[in-house]
């Protein structure tokens, strides 16, 4: 225990002693938080358009008003012709241009009809389809009121109560997002890369040689790191409830419980990528390439998994992230225990022991 | 001359003997081209839902009607419970629940209205606001069908009407795969081409091989080219195959000229290669540089707009993209592949991506040193 004990130490004087890389390690959760918050969102804010007015009486600038007002646009320019559109496009400012006929309230007030188009640059097919949706959910909008007077009209009203979110806020996407991705990332690469080092340099046969065993090297190696990783978990939980307002409504214990639960299995993982790695680069650009892009889009971080065709979403399966999403949101926004939770947490417990089982296989203790 | 070829044939011997990273290199890329495609969409497809219809008239079945042929919404379950909706709301089986009160028709036939409520899990903002969408699109629909019934019953008096057409441009398919692999293309060159030369440097420092170089006539330039010139030569080769896989599987329009696109890509890897290289210059392990190398990756990719506009980013953000080549690049690539710009169109971000390519390159020879 005690040999353990000064293994430990020299890990964590190896970890210390590299202030730049402590650095990255503490300020990446930090840095990706803030850039989800402030920076980043899939909603649309301020995307320019272009208006092409044929007629620009009354109604058509009352109309172009109230798209502008709207906060989803800015006018880039006004056009006059329509070959302006094409050139304009291809600039790759515009994503969406208005075109209203000539003589647009004429028409309306003689014949009750007017036309409007609305061209998008849908190469961008997401944001095109939303910007469409928004200008004429305005355009709809400012035809009703043109419309006044006694309403015949039978309707239903529909009141919408937005569930566990009501300000529609996207902290509650991007924070159990970030966390799983950097619980898994920086838990997967530190012992990954510190394992195959030691590989590399020689010095895995000198602590093979020691009184330690293989199982007590390993733990060794992935205590400190453990740790770390804990420490940033928490540093996520506190910049999201603080800063962003990220609600806990579950309990602590089980989040910090399944969050632990989540960092054994990255680091399993990591373990596993050691060992079959020889060098670090190899580590690392498994752990890098394998992991990343993956996690990102395949774990209902951004895009939500039951929008992708059905072999991705069986792919997803067996992305541990998707699994631990999934618990964070249950237990930090929907306030659940862990009988809602207990699937997931048995799939993460499968995944580590699978990988631990799978490295003890492949674990060499002998030279090649 | 000959000396920048003899290093660069070198780093080609060393990178194609190394058999445990040929596939690294060469395969996953593509593999994960072909496979995380796919899943960039908002498009939704199956809305699941509940409806708890507490009035079981004719008017709440033709409403629950509607939304069984919308194609948008697949109804989970029916149910008396409020309760057991919610549960089903809470086990995420369900995102909607359309609930109907007891004296829906007689509401709507007395009074001309009557209420509904959507219930909707807003966890994701983005979806639930869509989610809200269609299910109001669903309810506007069956307000329209009473409406004319009723226009049929008293005639109609003078309406305003606004038709709007629409059209979409460059992708009338609204395929999201065409926009979508460009950018994942231009991740996965960049992470390959600045991770294997941020690696190589460094390597070569905690092997101990670089003094051997130190203590060589080779000039700083022409190490510096020859480590950049081969990680190039592969980005850009991983750039002509995925192009071609997307003009094979994925069927992407290349309407802007090739060359063009060609040149871009050089300068924008000259800049990702140089930030590597340069971070490599400043590190003393192989640890250092990857956690530095990929926490500038990961700003970078969040913040080039290739899942999410750009425009919707506060206006400090946006300026802070200058510094970003990825963001360039994003923008240029679709634009030079979807919408055919010129050069005319881009040479404002090539102009930048050049003096970017400069100042990095140079701080990089700048700061290597060959002395340990």
């Amino acid at each position: 225990m005690k040999l353990f004990r000064s293994f430990v130490k020299k890990e964590f004087y190896h970890i210390f002693r590299d202030v730049r890389t402590l650095l990255i390690l503490f300020g990446l959760p930090i840095a990706l938080i803030l850039i989800f918050g402030y920076v980043v969102t899939s909603e649309i804010k301020n995307a320019k358009i272009a208006i092409l007015d044929h007629s620009k009486d009354e109604i058509t600038t009352e109309i172009t008003n109230k798209i502008l007002s709207s906060g989803y646009f800015i006018l880039d320019e006004n056009l006059s012709t329509e070959k302006q559109i094409e050139e304009i496009f291809k600039k790759g400012e515009v994503r969406e241009v208005i075109i209203f006929e000539p003589g647009f309230s004429a028409n309306l007030s003689k014949t009750g009809q007017a036309n409007v188009q609305i061209i998008t640059d849908a190469s961008d097919a997401n944001t095109a389809n939303l910007l469409l949706n928004y200008t004429r959910a305005i355009i709809q909008d400012y035809t009703l009121s043109l419309n006044k007077g006694p309403n015949l009209n039978i309707k239903i009203i529909a009141q919408t109560r937005m569930l566990y979110n009501e300000e529609l806020k996207g902290v509650y996407m991007f924070v159990p997002g970030t966390m799983a991705l950097i619980l898994l990332l920086v838990s997967a690469m530190m012992t990954s890369i510190s394992i195959a080092r030691e590989k590399e340099m020689g010095t895995m046969e000198v602590m093979l040689v020691s009184p330690l065993k293989p199982l007590q090297i390993i733990l060794g190696k992935v205590t400190p790191y453990f740790v770390l990783s804990f420490i940033n978990a928490i540093t996520i939980l506190i910049l999201g409830y603080f800063v962003f307002g990220m609600p806990i409504k579950g309990s602590l214990i089980l989040l910090l419980g399944e969050s632990m639960l989540f960092i054994l299995m990255a680091l399993s993982l990591g373990i596993l990528i050691s060992t079959v790695s020889p060098n670090q680069q190899v580590a690392m650009f498994i752990s890098m390439m394998a992991l990343m892009l993956p996690t990102i889009l395949l774990s209902g971080f951004i895009f939500p998994i039951e929008n992708m065709p059905i072999p991705l979403q069986i792919i997803s399966h067996i992305m541990p992230a998707r699994w631990f999403i999934v618990i964070l949101k249950n237990v930090m926004l929907k306030g659940t225990g862990l009988l809602f939770v207990w699937k997931e947490s048995l799939i993460l417990i499968g995944m580590t022991l699978i990988f631990i089982t799978l490295s003890v296989k492949k674990f060499k203790v002998r030279l090649e | 001359m000959n000396t920048i070829i003899h290093i660069i044939r070198k780093e080609f011997i060393q990178i194609f003997r190394n058999k445990t990273m040929l596939p690294i290199i060469f395969l996953l890329p593509i593999v994960q081209l072909l496979v995380l495609v796919f899943a960039a969409t908002f498009e939704m497809k199956n809305i699941n839902m509940v409806v708890v219809d507490q009035d079981l008239s004719s008017e709440s079945r033709q409403l629950i009607g509607k939304f069984k042929g919308s194609p948008f919404f697949q109804i989970q379950l029916n149910t008396f419970s409020q309760k057991e909706a919610e549960e089903f709301l809470k086990a995420d089986k369900a995102d909607l629940i359309l609930n109907i009160p007891s004296g829906f028709e007689r509401n709507l036939l007395k009074e001309n209205s009557a209420n509904v409520q959507l219930l909707i899990n807003a966890i994701n903002g983005t979806t639930a606001g869509l989610t809200n969408g269609y299910a109001s699109s669903v309810i506007a629909d069956y307000n329209r069908d009473v409406i004319i019934e009723n226009i049929n019953l008293n005639p109609p008096s003078s309406q305003s009407n606004v038709n709007i057409e629409y059209s979409f441009w460059y992708n009338p398919e609204m395929n999201y795969k065409i926009y979508m692999l460009p950018g994942i293309l231009g991740i996965l060159i960049t992470l390959i081409g600045m991770f294997l030369t941020a690696l190589n440097l460094v390597r070569e420092k905690e092997m101990g091989t670089i003094e051997q170089i130190n203590v060589s006539p080779i000039k700083k330039y022409q190490f510096i080219v020859g480590k950049l010139f081969p990680f190039l030569c592969i980005a850009l080769f991983e750039l002509a195959f995925g192009l071609t896989i997307g003009k094979v599987i994925f069927n992407i329009p290349m309407l802007g000229s090739l060359p063009l696109l060609f040149l871009f890509a050089s300068v924008y890897l000259l800049v990702a290669l140089g930030i590597g290289l340069f971070v490599s210059t400043l590190s003393s392990t192989q640890q250092q540089v990857m956690f530095v190398t990929f926490f500038i990756m990961i700003v970078f990719i969040m913040m080039s707009g290739i899942f999410t506009p750009t425009e919707s980013m506060p206006v400090w953000a946006q300026r802070a993209n200058v510094m970003n080549p990825a963001a360039y690049f994003m923008r240029v690539i679709r634009m030079i592949l979807l919408k055919g710009s010129g050069f005319m169109d881009i040479w404002k971000s090539f102009a930048s991506l050049l003096i970017y390519a400069i100042i990095i390159l140079g701080l990089a020879t700048w700061k290597y040193r060959k002395i340990a």
